[in-house]
């Protein structure tokens, strides 16, 4: 048995692909477990950042700077009293939120966190992201028509007629980051040349096609790349349902849109889901245009002493963050009513700083290095997510059509035939 | 302007005056809907800014309906009044100005004058099913449809 | 949709059999749009009736709205209103004039200044009397400022109605400026029952135009900020434009005052039309709109903020010395007659119609409420739009439903 667990730690390919088990399963627990996190991390960074567009502070009360909110929060809708209305579908009602949390939980099976950092490797990996993904639009159908109500019924139609029309959008993108993994072509500094492309579905294929075509997918066949990432990059927020594309819940309109009627833990699974499929489109995206796991310049900045500072990185990010908790704690007022709050940030800060220590201990950064890297560029992603919803007003349900299918479609076709004769040229 | 009605309608107009710097003619309800539309297309009233009445329980004709006009070129106002009975219905000005819709069924619902020519005459402020006219002079100003909020508020008192 | 479950429209949306059963005179009840009649198909049928309100995040107060709609769009709206009903113009009856005063500060509480000094000036006339100079001031001072906060109200909302979330904190930010100019002045922020009859009766505080002063210089750069994010935003643009169209005629038919009617090219005011307070004195235009749509609307009212403080800044700088209090009986008894006042409220023209019986207590007071007769146009306006529109158009005609249903 523990030869079984410990028989894949020398192993260089996902447990997965590897076959272990055991692993996979710690793999998913983490996974989960992580992403989970992320949300509740999400959950308060965009109410603060979002708080200080706005010039307001957010929350404050609960822990020093609001730090527990999204705790009490998840308290507060796990303890509420559970409402299904009187006339909705009981089965189609209670289902709903756990097909949109499944959906959206399920495609992180194939992100990869680095190279050997991911559940498993798909060769279809994309592909099953993109269709896994698209299930969601199920759910919130579902729970459109199970409440039996104007208001969820509105929302999930106008729901599903966006994501589909937006998938057809991203699709087109996608497929021509997918063709760049099989041309070899020029890079922008001259760089890759005379490379054989692969050619490959697989989310781990397609970052390292970037690192075997010395560039990122984002700078490929400029400006190709530039726009199909930018085409990607506004439908994924069409296809999470954020503004300025949020629709189908609308405040203004349709008072919460698909998910009016729910309450407490179910609506906390609809707001989980959500999350977690932001966060699973922005991983898309990174692996496709940004380089996934891999450092900035991981082919012209080489040697020991750049590998070195690089892997500083993640350490010294933690220790920024411990820093700033406690400036934090030295702008905290003096009075003893603060002096609880004023331990518990101190306290928070000194594990943020432990972590930052333990970060620069070598089989550590080694190992966490490609998670870092990704998950710095998916938390890029996130915050223009929160920045999108303090500038901009909705659309309204034709105009968002018609960047959909008049604007995003052709662009989209235009960038795919284009690429694809670059490719063949050069 | 008014010698020119006057001339038009002799004693339908039965009184046109000035109080306050402020124009009004007191006429009779057969010519009202006539008159409003030579107002308006003849003399450029075409502006109403405001239908109301009031409630004199004395007089043997109950309300004063009163029609406010305001002409943009002339920068000019003139009220137009009218009695009518308690029962009795006025002309409706919904087809001269679409603004009357509202303030017609804003007079119905607080006086109960009904207006003949309106195309949807029903309670606006009050709801449907409340029974009188509050802004009458016999309407107490505690008073109110005690049946309907026991029935629909569910309020056992009435009040 | 589970078996033996009524389909959604076989029942009513409202449970109206109370209702009915009470009404004794049957012809006055007619039904709303519809709502009332059994759908006969739900999966096949092209038409959707929702009820919008009266609770609901953007029909700003207990407005209800039913929509008949074929998928988003409206084919017809109808508005119930009278929520909100609170008989103000029968409790005008039983107060003397002093009394009634404060009452209309709850009619439309964004812009309580402009109510009272509507009624007061109506009184005045009625009385034969007349503010001193000073007295008029301080009210188009106060008046101004008001319409200032109560653009910067409807900003925030409308924006937000649109989906704009930012713009809602930086217009209350800065309307806070104005709100405590006024508790500093009267003690009250909303409600502020600033005025009376023949004049104020608060001399302004030390340093008021000081302050004021100082909010003039506060408040422009704080208004191009509102325009940075809006005005050239591309989907506030979008959103705005072509959205809401009411023609010039229809406008002037409908009766609609405002910004409204200037969005559609009527150069009307009536601080210039027919000045009253101290308005003649000042220096100031009007701001009109081309294509009377929503984003014209916009404009229109942002220029107007713009016209308030050139108001203001004329108005304290030649502020006159004086009385501020004109000789008003105790016991105001205005003699037989009625009068007809309007002002230029921030919703457009505020009439009362006031008539007087001799007493102490006035006859009839009639208010003349610019959102009501506004409010009446959104069907027009929104004819053949989508569901989003409603709402925009909603936000844009900038009601109170306190002053709609009194």
């Amino acid at each position: 048995m523990l030869n079984y667990i410990t028989s894949y730690l020398s192993s260089d390919t996902t447990p997965g692909q590897a076959g272990n088990v055991f692993w996979a399963f710690v793999y998913i627990m983490v996974v989960f477990g992580g992403v989970s996190v992320a949300v509740m991390a999400m959950n308060w960074l965009e109410r603060k950042a979002l708080a200080h567009f706005q010039i307001r502070l957010g929350p404050m009360r609960v822990g020093p700077h609001g730090l527990l909110q999204p705790i009490a929060d998840a308290i507060k809708l796990l303890t509420k009293e559970d409402i299904v209305p009187d006339k909705a579908d009981k089965f189609v009602f209670w289902i709903a939120p756990l097909i949109i949390l499944c959906a959206s939980f399920t495609v992180y099976i194939v992100v990869p966190f680095g190279p050997t950092h991911a559940i498993t490797d798909l060769n279809i990996g994309i592909l099953f992201m993109l269709g896994v993904s698209s299930l969601s639009v199920l759910g919130v159908v579902m729970a459109g028509w199970a409440s039996n109500s104007h208001y969820p019924l509105i929302g999930a139609l106008r729901s599903s007629a966006q994501m589909v029309s937006y998938e057809v959008a991203m699709g087109m993108a996608v497929v021509s980051a997918v063709l760049m993994t099989s041309l070899h072509g020029l890079g922008p500094y001259g760089v890759g040349a005379g490379t054989s492309g692969t050619g490959t579905l697989s989310m781990i294929g397609i970052v390292q096609a970037q690192q075997e075509q010395h560039v990122w997918f984002l700078f490929k066949f400029f400006p190709l790349g530039f726009i199909a990432f930018g085409i990607f990059a506004i439908a994924m927020v069409a296809e999470t349902n954020r503004a300025p594309f949020d629709l189908p819940e609308a405040e203004s309109e349709l008072t919460a849109g698909f998910h009016t009627e729910y309450s407490g833990l179910r609506w906390s699974l609809f707001m989980l889901g959500e999350y977690a499929a932001m966060i699973a489109v922005s991983s898309i995206a990174v692996t496709l245009w940004l380089g996934g796991w891999f450092r900035p310049f991981p082919n012209t900045l080489t040697g020991p002493t750049w590998d070195l500072v690089f892997s500083l990185f993640p350490g010294l990010s933690f220790l920024a963050l411990a820093v700033i908790a406690f400036v934090g704690v030295a702008r905290m007022p003096k009075h003893p009513y603060f002096r609880v709050q004023t331990i518990g940030l101190a306290g928070f800060g000194a594990v943020l700083g432990l972590i930052g220590l333990i970060l620069f201990a070598p089989p550590v950064r080694d190992r966490i290095q490609d998670i870092f890297w990704f998950v710095a560029k998916v938390a890029g992603f996130m915050y223009l997510y929160i920045w999108y919803r303090a500038t901009f007003p909705r659309y309204r349900f034709d105009q968002l059509m018609k960047v959909g299918w008049k604007v995003l479609l052709p662009i989209g076709i235009g960038v795919l035939i284009l690429t694809a004769i670059l490719g063949v040229l050069l | 302007m008014i010698g020119k009605l006057k001339g038009q309608y002799g004693s339908g107009i039965r009184e046109a005056n000035s109080y306050l710097g402020q124009n009004y003619m007191v006429v009779e309800p057969s010519i009202v809907s006539e008159l409003l539309q030579i107002l308006r297309d003849r003399e450029q009233f075409d502006y109403c800014v405001d239908v109301t009445a009031v409630h004199y329980p004395d007089r043997e004709k109950q309300f004063e309906v009163i029609w406010i006009l305001y002409s943009f070129p002339r920068n000019e106002r003139i009220r137009v009044k009218t009695m009518v009975a308690d029962g009795e219905s006025a002309p409706s000005a919904v087809s001269i100005w679409a603004t009357a819709n509202w303030l017609e069924r804003e007079v119905y619902d607080m006086f109960g004058i009904r207006f003949d020519g309106h195309p949807d005459l029903k309670r606006i402020l009050l709801p449907d099913g409340w029974k009188g006219h509050p802004l009458r002079k016999d309407y107490g100003i505690i008073q109110q449809d005690q049946e309907w909020v026991q029935a629909n508020l569910g309020i056992e008192s009435g009040q | 949709m589970g078996a033996g479950q009524p389909r959604d429209r076989e029942r009513p949306m409202t449970d109206r059999t109370t209702t009915d059963q009470m009404t004794t005179d049957p012809d006055t009840r007619l039904s709303h749009l519809e709502l009332n009649q059994p759908d006969k198909t739900f999966l096949d049928s092209n038409e959707l009736i929702i009820n919008m309100g009266p609770q609901h995040p953007a029909t700003h107060g207990v407005l209800r709205v039913i929509l008949k709609l074929d998928g988003e769009k409206v084919l017809g709206t109808e508005c119930v209103i009278g929520y909100l009903h609170r008989g103000v113009e029968k409790i005008a009856e039983n107060r003397t004039y002093t009394m009634f005063n404060p009452y209309v500060d709850r009619m439309d509480y964004v812009a309580a200044v402009s109510n009272g000094l509507g009624y007061c000036e109506a009184v005045e006339k009625l009385l034969n009397i007349e503010a001193p100079p000073r007295a008029k001031y301080i009210r188009v001072i106060l008046t101004e400022l008001n319409r200032l906060a109560s653009h910067q109200l409807w900003l925030g909302t409308h924006a937000l109605d649109i989906g704009a979330m930012t713009p809602l904190f930086y217009t209350f930010r800065d309307r806070e400026e104005i709100l405590k100019i006024f508790e500093k002045y009267c003690g009250a922020r909303l409600t502020t029952h600033a005025f009376r009859i023949g004049g104020c009766q608060y001399e302004t505080y030390e340093g008021f135009e000081r302050d004021v002063t100082k909010f003039l210089d506060f408040v422009p750069p704080k208004i191009d900020e509102y325009e940075e994010l809006l005005t050239t935003n591309r989907i506030w643009l979008e959103r705005t434009k072509g959205v809401g169209v009411i023609s010039r005629a229809d406008a002037i038919a409908l009766g609609v005052t405002g910004p409204v009617l200037r969005a559609s090219g009527v150069k009307w005011d009536l601080r210039k039309a027919q000045p009253y307070a101290a308005y003649a004195d000042f220096d100031f235009e009007i701001p009109i709109g081309v294509n009377g749509d929503t984003y014209d609307r916009y404009t229109v009212r942002m220029e107007e903020m713009r016209q308030s403080l050139r108001i203001i800044r004329q108005a304290v700088e030649r502020i006159p010395e004086g009385p501020i209090m004109a000789k008003v009986a105790k016991v105001m008894k205005p003699p037989v007659g009625e009068i007809y006042h309007s002002i230029e409220a921030p919703k457009g023209e505020l009439g009362y119609f006031i008539v007087s019986d001799g007493s102490t207590q006035p006859y009839r007071v009639r208010v003349r409420p610019p959102s009501f007769v506004n409010l009446q146009a959104l069907e027009v306006m929104v004819r053949g739009a989508l569901v989003a529109d409603v709402i925009a158009v909603i936000g844009t005609l900038d009601i109170v439903l306190g002053e709609v249903d009194r």
